[in-house]
C-alpha cells in the first residue's frame, strides 16, 4: 500500500476525505436550513428587556440542566402543546461579535425543558422568587439559587419590585429582596418563552411513540374508577399546581394561598372554582396573580375534576367529589365568560 | 488475501446496512412488532458463534495454563519458560496450527478472523433493525436491544475483574500450598532459564523477520531478550502486593525534547488535579445544592470549566506531550522544531486560562457542549493545534523508514481533523438557527471522535505492541478501522439530536452511521487484544500494561454503548438524562485519561531515569477504576429509572427526588477517582522530582 509510505498523499487524502464528509453532513445541510426556514407569521422578535434577559441567561450557563426543545414524542408532551420545528429557531441569529447563535435547544433536563414556560409558570412573584432561592418555592429543588440578581434593602423605593421570600430563606439578614434589573430581565425572558401558535388550518406534527398510560390520561377518569382518579389528580397537581401551592396545600404565606382549609376549594361555588382553575385568579392584594394554569394547558373536564376531587380530599380537606360531566358543563359556560 | 477479505466485508457491510436503513425509514416507523422469541433465539446463536469463533484468538484454552504458571509468580520468581511458552512462535505451530501467526500470512487465519468479524457483526444487527416504534412498560425493558446489549457491555468490566480475582486468589491458595517446596523449585527454574535463554533469542529473531511492519524503529527492545532477567530473586520473603517488572533504562533523548514532554504532561497533570476537582465540586453540588452561593462558583458556570478544563488542559497537552515522544521515536528521527513546541505549549495554557476566567465571569459562546469558549479565546488552540501539525508533519515526512507507522496515520490527521472540527463550528456563516444544533451534533461528536479518540488510538498503536514487545497484530485490520472511523464517525454527530427538529434524513444518517461505527470499533479492538494474546500474563506483571488494556476494554464498551444509545427506544429513555453524563466519563475517563496514564508510566521513567513506587501505581490505578464503576453504573441505573418516570409521565420534581441516592453514588465515586489523581500527581513528582528514586541499570 504505497499510500502508507508517502506522507504527501496519505494526509491530503485523509484531510480531504474528512472535508467532504464535512461539507455533505454539516455545512450543506446548515446552509440550506438557513436559508429555508422563515419564523412563523405568529411569532415576535425579543423585546429589549427579554434580549438583556436571555444574555443572563447564556451567562449563567443555564442551558448545562434545562433544554428547550419539545421533540415530536409523546413523553415531551408535558413541555409543549406540540413538537417544535425549524420554524421556531429561525429568527435566531449570531448573539454577539464575540459569541455564536444560541438555540440553546441544551442535551440535558436536570430541570425542566423551558420551551413554553412562559405558558406553564407566568407568574413573576414566583420566578423571582424560585431565582432568589428555589427552595423557597420547591422544596426538593436542586436548582442553584442566584442571589447576585437580587439586593436585599432595609427600606426599598416605590419602583422597587420587592419579592415576597421567606425571613428563613434570607440567610439572618435583616430587610427586604429587591430584584435588580437581571432577574427582571431574566423573568422577562422566561415568560416570553411561549410556543407559537401555528397559522390556523395548519395541522401540527403528531407526537410519536404513545403510551398506553398517555392514553389513560387523555381519557380521564371516566367509569368511576376512584383508584385511578386519585392518582390521576395528586400528578396533575404535582405537575401544575405544587410549585406554587405547595405539596402540603398550605401555600406560601405573602404570596401564594393554602389549599388546605381553603372556603374556595371547600365552598358550594363550583364555578367560581373551575374559572380560576381555567382563567386564573387576581382578587387578593396580599397574594400573587395566579395564570390562568387550566386553559394555559388545555386541561379537560376529566383533568379538571381530578384536580378538584384530589384537592378536596387531601391535607384534611374534606368536600364533595365532583363528576367530569357536571365540571364539563361549568367549563364550557366559564369559557364562554372569559371570552366576553 | 487482502482483496477477498474486503469484499466479503464490503458485502456485508452493504446488506447490514440495508437492515438498519429499511428499520429507520419511515415507511416502518409506526411498526409495532417488538423482539420476538425468535429475534431472541437469533442472538443466542450469533452470541454462540461469536464466541466459539474467537475464543482462540482470546486464548482462552490458555487460561488454565496461564493459571499454573502464574502461581511462579507468587514464589517471587519470574517462570521465564511462560514468556515463550506463550509468545514464541515455534508453540503456536505445535498447536497444529490452530492458532494463527502474529503477523498473519496465512489463509486460514484470515478466513476464521472474517467470520468472527461477521458473527459480531450480525449480532449487533439484530439489534438495530429489531427496533420496535411502539412505546414499552417497564416489562418490556429487558427485551429491548439497545438495554440488552449495555447491560452485557456494563458487566464485562464486572466480568474481567472477577476473573483477574479468581486467578489471584488461586495464586494465593498454591503459594501457600507450595511454600515447602520452593528451595528446590527455585534452583530448578533458574537451570530452566539459562537453558530457555538460547531458544528465546532465537526465536525473537524470526519473529523479526516476519514482522513485516515498520518496526526497524528504534524500539530495540522487542527482543525478548530484555525480560530474562527481571525480578529474580533467591529471597523468599511475602509480599503484600505483587512486584511488578521494572521500567527498562532505554537510550535517553536529548535533554532539549525531554525537557519539553516533561513540561507539556507537567501541565497536563496539573490541570487534571484543577479540572477533575473543580469536576467533583460541581458533582456535589447536585446533592449540595446551596455549598455556596457565589456566582462566580455557580453550577452554570463551573460545569463548562470543569469539561473543558479536563478536555483541553488535561487530555489534549498530554496527548500532544506524549506526542512528542511517540512521533518522532516510530519515525525514527528526532523532532522537526522544539520552538514550535513550546509556543504551543504557551498557547494551549493561556486559552485554558483566559477561557476560565471567561467562564467563570459569565462571558461564554453561546451554549454548545465544549463550545463554551469564546472564539478569541478558542484561537489560540488553533494557534496550538497548526503548529503541532506543522511539527508533527515535518517529522513524518523527515522520517528514516520507509512507511509511516499506524500511529502517526492517526495522530496526524487527527490533528488535521481537529483544526476542520474548529473552524466549521466556529466560522459564523453557518450557525443560524437550528443550523447551530446540526453544526454542535457535529462539533461535540467529531471533537471527541476525531481529536481524542483517534489521537489516542494512534497511541496506544505504539505502546500497546511496544510494551507487550510484539508487533501489532494485522496491519489490514488497521487499515479498515482508520478509513471506517473516519467514514462513519464524522456522519452520526446528528445523534445527539435525535428527535429534535433538524432534517430526518440527517438523524436517519446519524443513526445508521453509528451502527457502522462497529466495523472500526471491532477491528481495532481484535487488532489491540490479538496483540494481547499470549501476553496476557503482562497485564498482571507490569504497572503499565493494565492502563492500556482497561483503556481497550472501555474503547469497545463505549464504543457499541454510543450505538445501542443511538436506537429509538433507547434515546427515548436515555436522552437528557445522566446517562449521557455517565456515558461522557466512561468514554473521556476509561478510553482517553487511562491511556495517557499508561503513556505517561511507561515513558517518563525511561525520560528521568526514576520510577514510581509501583504500589503507589497500584493504589491509583485501583481507586480510578473502582471510582469509575462506581460514578458510572449507579448513575446509569438512576439515569434509567428516570427515564421511564419520564415515559410515565411522572411529575417531573419526583424523578428529581428519585435521583438524589444515584447522584450521592456519583460523587463518592468521582471523590475515588479525584483522590487517585492526587497519588497520580505524586508519582509522577516521584518519576520527575524526587532525588533519591534513580532506575537501577538493566
Amino acid at each position: 500500500m504505497s499510500i502508507f509510505d508517502d506522507h504527501k498523499k496519505l494526509y491530503p487524502i485523509a484531510g480531504l476525505l474528512f472535508l467532504t464528509l464535512t461539507i455533505i453532513v454539516v455545512i450543506a445541510p446548515a446552509l440550506t436550513n438557513q436559508k429555508n426556514n422563515a419564523p412563523l407569521p405568529g411569532s415576535r422578535p425579543l423585546s429589549k428587556s427579554e434580549k438583556a434577559g436571555k444574555l443572563v441567561y447564556i451567562a449563567e450557563g443555564c442551558v448545562g440542566c434545562h433544554s428547550q426543545q419539545v421533540r415530536n414524542v409523546e413523553m415531551d408532551k408535558m413541555w409543549g402543546s406540540r413538537p417544535g420545528m425549524a420554524a421556531d429557531y429561525a429568527n435566531i441569529g449570531r448573539t454577539s461579535i464575540l459569541q455564536n447563535t444560541a438555540t440553546l435547544m441544551g442535551t440535558e433536563r436536570t430541570g425542566p425543558d423551558l420551551t413554553d414556560v412562559g405558558n406553564r409558570q407566568p407568574s413573576l412573584d414566583w420566578n423571582l422568587m424560585h431565582l432568589f432561592n428555589p427552595r423557597a418555592v420547591v422544596e426538593q429543588s436542586i436548582m442553584p439559587s442566584y442571589p447576585w440578581l437580587f439586593e436585599i434593602k432595609k427600606e426599598p423605593a416605590k419602583w422597587e419590585v420587592v419579592v415576597p421570600v421567606p425571613p428563613q430563606f434570607l440567610g439572618g439578614k435583616e430587610g427586604k429582596v429587591v430584584a435588580k434589573k437581571e432577574a427582571l430581565d431574566l423573568v422577562a425572558y422566561l415568560q416570553s418563552l411561549k410556543q407559537v401558535p401555528l397559522p390556523t388550518g395548519t395541522k401540527p406534527m403528531e407526537f410519536l411513540f404513545k403510551t398506553k398510560k398517555a392514553k389513560v390520561a387523555a381519557a380521564g377518569t371516566g367509569g368511576g374508577e376512584a383508584k385511578a382518579d386519585a392518582a390521576d389528580g395528586k400528578a396533575l397537581y404535582a405537575t401544575n399546581c405544587q410549585s406554587c401551592h405547595q405539596e402540603n396545600g398550605e401555600g406560601l404565606k405573602g404570596a401564594f394561598p393554602p389549599l388546605k382549609g381553603s372556603p374556595i376549594v371547600m365552598g358550594e361555588n363550583l364555578e367560581l372554582y373551575v374559572d380560576i382553575i381555567m382563567n386564573g385568579y387576581d382578587a387578593k392584594p396580599e397574594y400573587g396573580v395566579m395564570a390562568g394554569v387550566g386553559t394555559n394547558m388545555e386541561f379537560n373536564e376529566h383533568q379538571v375534576a381530578a384536580i378538584i376531587n384530589y384537592e378536596r380530599s387531601s391535607w384534611g380537606n374534606n368536600g364533595k367529589k365532583v363528576t367530569p360531566e357536571e365540571i364539563k358543563k361549568i367549563m364550557d359556560f366559564v369559557k364562554i365568560k372569559a371570552q366576553q | 488475501m487482502f482483496n477477498k477479505i474486503k469484499i466479503q466485508q464490503l458485502l456485508l457491510t452493504f446488506f447490514l446496512m440495508q437492515n438498519v436503513l429499511q428499520a429507520q425509514s419511515s415507511k416502518n416507523y409506526f411498526a409495532t412488532d417488538g423482539i420476538d422469541f425468535l429475534n431472541l433465539t437469533l442472538l443466542l446463536i450469533f452470541l454462540g458463534l461469536i464466541f466459539l469463533s474467537i475464543r482462540k484468538y482470546l486464548g482462552f484454552e490458555k487460561i488454565s495454563n496461564l493459571v499454573t504458571k502464574a502461581n511462579h509468580f507468587a514464589n517471587g520468581h519470574k517462570n521465564v519458560r511462560m514468556e515463550f511458552a506463550n509468545g514464541g512462535h515455534h508453540h503456536h505451530h505445535s498447536d497444529g496450527g490452530k492458532k494463527c501467526d502474529s503477523d498473519c500470512n496465512n489463509s486460514s487465519c484470515k478466513g476464521s478472523k472474517t467470520l468472527g468479524v461477521i458473527a459480531l457483526l450480525m449480532f449487533f444487527s439484530q439489534g438495530v433493525f429489531a427496533q420496535t416504534n411502539k412505546m414499552s412498560d417497564f416489562s418490556d425493558l429487558l427485551s429491548q436491544p439497545g438495554i440488552i446489549i449495555t447491560i452485557v457491555l456494563m458487566l464485562i468490566p464486572l466480568f474481567l475483574g472477577g476473573i483477574f480475582a479468581i486467578i489471584k486468589a488461586q495464586d494465593s491458595i498454591r503459594f501457600l500450598y507450595a511454600g515447602k517446596h520452593k528451595e528446590h523449585e527455585g534452583h530448578d527454574i533458574e537451570l530452566k532459564n539459562s537453558r530457555t535463554e538460547f531458544e528465546g533469542l532465537s526465536n525473537a529473531g524470526a519473529s523479526q523477520e516476519n514482522a513485516n511492519l515498520s518496526f526497524q524503529s528504534a524500539d530495540a527492545d522487542i527482543l525478548e531478550g530484555e525480560d530474562l532477567i527481571f525480578n529474580v530473586s533467591n529471597k523468599h520473603e511475602v509480599h503484600f502486593t505483587a512486584v511488578k517488572k521494572r521500567s527498562v533504562k532505554r537510550p535517553s533523548l536529548p535533554p532539549d525534547i525531554t525537557k519539553l514532554i516533561l513540561w507539556y504532561l507537567g501541565f497536563s497533570v496539573f490541570w487534571l488535579i484543577v479540572g477533575t476537582g473543580i469536576g467533583e465540586y460541581v458533582g456535589i453540588k447536585f446533592v449540595l445544592p446551596e455549598a455556596d452561593s457565589i456566582s462566580w462558583l455557580s453550577f452554570g458556570r463551573l460545569r463548562p470549566v470543569h469539561t473543558n478544563i479536563v478536555f483541553w488542559g488535561w487530555a489534549s497537552l498530554g496527548m500532544i506531550g506524549l506526542g512528542y515522544y511517540v512521533v518522532p521515536m516510530v519515525s525514527n528521527n528526532s523532532i522537526f522544531s522544539i520552538k514550535l513546541g513550546w509556543i504551543a505549549l504557551l498557547c494551549t495554557n493561556l486559552m485554558i486560562i483566559f477561557g476560565t476566567i471567561c467562564l467563570m465571569a459569565g462571558i461564554n459562546n453561546g451554549g454548545g457542549e465544549f463550545r463554551e469558549y469564546i472564539w478569541p479565546v478558542m484561537a489560540l488552540f488553533a494557534v496550538a493545534l497548526i503548529l503541532t501539525l506543522i511539527n508533527f508533519f515535518m517529522t513524518v515526512a523527515r522520517r528514516k523508514t520507509k512507511e509511516i507507522y499506524i500511529s502517526n496515520w492517526y495522530i496526524v490527521s487527527s490533528i488535521i481533523f481537529t483544526i476542520i472540527v474548529a473552524l466549521t463550528a466556529y466560522l459564523p456563516f453557518w450557525q443560524d438557527g437550528v443550523s447551530e444544533t446540526i453544526v454542535q451534533g457535529y462539533f461535540m461528536h467529531s471533537g471527541v471522535g476525531m481529536w481524542f479518540t483517534l489521537y489516542t488510538l494512534g497511541l496506544l498503536y505504539y505502546f500497546i505492541p511496544q510494551q507487550l514487545n510484539k508487533p501489532i497484530y494485522a496491519y489490514s485490520l488497521g487499515i479498515l478501522a482508520f478509513w471506517t472511523q473516519i467514514l462513519f464517525y464524522t456522519i452520526i454527530g446528528t445523534h445527539h439530536f435525535i428527535f429534535a427538529p433538524i432534517p430526518w434524513w440527517l438523524q436517519t444518517v446519524g443513526i445508521v452511521g453509528s451502527a457502522g461505527m462497529i466495523i472500526p470499533v471491532v477491528a481495532a479492538v481484535l487488532n489491540y487484544l490479538m496483540t494481547f494474546k499470549g501476553q496476557w500474563h503482562k497485564v498482571t506483571n507490569t504497572y503499565t500494561v493494565p492502563f492500556f488494556f482497561v483503556a481497550v476494554v472501555y474503547y469497545f464498551i463505549v464504543s457499541i454503548q454510543g450505538t445501542a444509545e443511538a436506537f429509538k427506544y433507547t434515546n427515548l429513555l436515555w436522552h437528557f438524562t445522566d446517562f449521557t453524563v455517565a456515558h461522557a466519563h466512561l468514554g473521556f475517563y476509561g478510553i482517553i485519561t487511562f491511556a495517557i496514564w499508561g503513556g505517561i508510566y511507561t515513558i517518563v521513567p525511561r525520560l528521568t531515569g526514576k520510577e514510581p513506587i509501583q504500589m503507589l501505581v497500584g493504589a491509583h490505578f485501583w481507586l480510578a477504576f473502582i471510582g469509575l464503576l462506581l460514578y458510572t453504573i449507579p448513575l446509569s441505573v438512576g439515569a434509567t429509572l428516570r427515564g421511564l418516570m419520564w415515559m410515565e409521565g411522572a411529575p417531573f420534581i419526583d424523578s428529581v427526588v428519585m435521583m438524589f441516592d444515584w447522584w450521592l453514588w456519583r460523587a463518592i465515586g468521582g471523590s475515588l477517582m479525584f483522590l487517585s489523581h492526587l497519588i497520580f500527581m505524586y508519582n509522577f513528582y516521584q518519576m520527575t522530582c524526587k532525588k533519591n528514586l534513580e532506575l537501577e541499570e538493566a
